[in-house]
């Protein structure tokens, strides 16, 4: 019982991670899997930002009169983190419209039977 | 461009500047509460979209062009990149801000407040370069 | 209790999102409830007192990549075009074969993580209580993470902003000028445009 109220959200994360994954591995069209990759993502920051998670603690910003403070060193990495992932996805849809106009198509099917070779 | 919308190009003149000070705002305030220079410089280039869609991608250009943001999204970096440097000529290592001004914590504050102006400025145009590049594409030549 | 509460709320929301996604068929719909879970998991964030992650990631999230993704919908399928994705005509079994394994075993050893917010956990004792008692009075920023980032850790800082600057030059290389982008009468295959 202590091990489901400690964990219940590392469990429903992971649960939201492996959707994300799924979408990105059988959904055909480009666009789902750019959206399923983002998922999987922000799971993932979820994950770290809950480690840092201290109960009954106040944001990082230093205060009087609070005592108890969150872990600010997650926050540091997943601020870096998403400015990274917005990087990234821009560049996959910029790599999605170039798609488009060399197969005319963006469902992984009809890419495929136009080009064996991937 | 939306002829039509009459109430989105009135409630987004009255906002845009809004947006534009909140921007402002998170950026100068990212030492004293949540923010600094990532938040403001998406939130300043939102700003910059909204009226880029409700008023069209020319009119847009007339107040950024492309040329002036490619020169700022550089201008950013180097901000960055040259308080390393000068922080290297006055004395200090490479990112040491404690040598820019007369005390320690002085010239942490300082180092802080500048390099977070130079990350605000790349994200900002950046995020408006790569607007236009999804916004122009389609048209023909 | 409440904090609980409302964390569980937003994660059930966020998992049915993240459902519907896979099951929605149109596309806009799909950006849609994209940007609304990124919107959610942000008041998420705040509920786990993280206040600057947040922040950028309703900014970046709700967005920059909304309107990215709108961009592209708008790119790649015409004004009059169903926006629908095709049927897939491949079964489903060897993914959710692959997912419920891999699942497994991120469950099964998650079990070694200490509880969620205990204030005694490995993470929170070795480097984080230096940087909150000494980070006000060494840099005198009273915003820890701005202080961590910008001043304990500025190489990764610089670093990140290289990554973003080199993604907008990406961006303006792959798509910058102007051309006719659809190429409609080419030879591919005759099962598509149906």
């Amino acid at each position: 019982m202590d091990l489901i109220i400690g964990h219940y959200n590392y469990w429903l994360v992971i649960i939201i991670m492996m959707t994300g994954f799924y979408t990105v591995i059988s959904q055909g069209n480009l666009i789902k899997k750019i959206a399923g990759l983002n998922i999987f993502q922000v799971s993932v920051f979820m994950l770290y930002i809950s480690i840092g998670n201290v109960k009954d603690g106040a944001a990082p910003i230093i205060e009087s009169d609070v005592t108890v403070y969150s872990n600010p060193l997650p926050h540091v990495l997943i601020l870096t983190a998403i400015v990274v992932g917005v990087a990234t996805t821009a560049l996959a849809l910029a790599l999605v419209v170039r798609i488009k106009e060399s197969y005319g198509s963006i469902e992984e099917d009809d890419i495929h039977n136009q080009d064996h070779s991937l | 461009m939306m002829k039509h919308n009459l109430i989105l190009r009135v409630i987004s003149k009255f906002m845009i500047p809004l947006i534009f000070l909140f921007a402002l705002y998170v950026q100068f305030h990212g030492d004293f509460g949540p923010g600094g220079g990532f938040q403001a410089g998406v939130i300043f280039s939102a700003g910059l979209i909204l009226y880029a869609l409700v008023f069209g991608v020319e009119t847009a250009k007339q107040i950024i062009p492309p040329f002036v943001l490619r020169c700022l999204a550089s201008l950013g970096v180097l901000i960055y990149a040259g308080t390393g440097v000068a922080s290297l000529i006055l004395g200090g290592k490479y990112l040491e801000y404690g040598v820019l001004a007369s005390t320690q914590v002085a010239g942490q504050h300082l180092g802080i407040l500048i390099i977070e102006l130079g990350v605000g400025i790349t994200v900002m145009s950046v995020m408006l370069i790569m607007f236009f590049a999804f916004a122009e594409r389609g048209q023909p030549e | 209790m409440l904090d609980s509460l409302i964390g569980i709320t937003l994660l059930t929301l966020l998992m049915i999102q993240a459902f519907a996604i896979i099951y929605l068929r149109n596309l806009f719909a799909v950006i849609m409830l994209f940007g609304a879970f990124s919107f959610i998991s942000a008041g998420l964030f705040v509920v786990m007192d993280a206040v600057d992650v947040a922040f950028t990631e309703a900014a970046v999230g709700a967005g920059i990549s909304t309107i990215l993704m709108l961009g592209t919908l708008a790119l790649t399928y015409g004004r009059n075009e169903e926006k629908q994705e095709k049927k897939s005509s491949h079964k489903p079994w060897l993914p959710l074969i692959v997912v419920s394994i891999t699942g497994a075993m991120l469950i099964y050893g998650t079990s070694d993580i200490p509880a969620f917010g205990d204030p005694q956990a490995p993470a929170q004792q070795h480097v984080a209580p230096y940087y909150l008692e000494k980070g006000l009075s060494d840099t005198g920023v009273p915003n820890i993470v701005t202080a961590v980032l910008a001043s304990y850790r500025g190489f990764d800082t610089l670093g990140e902003v290289a990554v973003i600057f080199t993604a907008g030059i990406a961006v303006m290389l792959l798509i910058g000028g102007r051309r006719r982008s659809t190429r409609r009468n080419t030879e591919s295959g005759d099962d598509d445009e149906t």
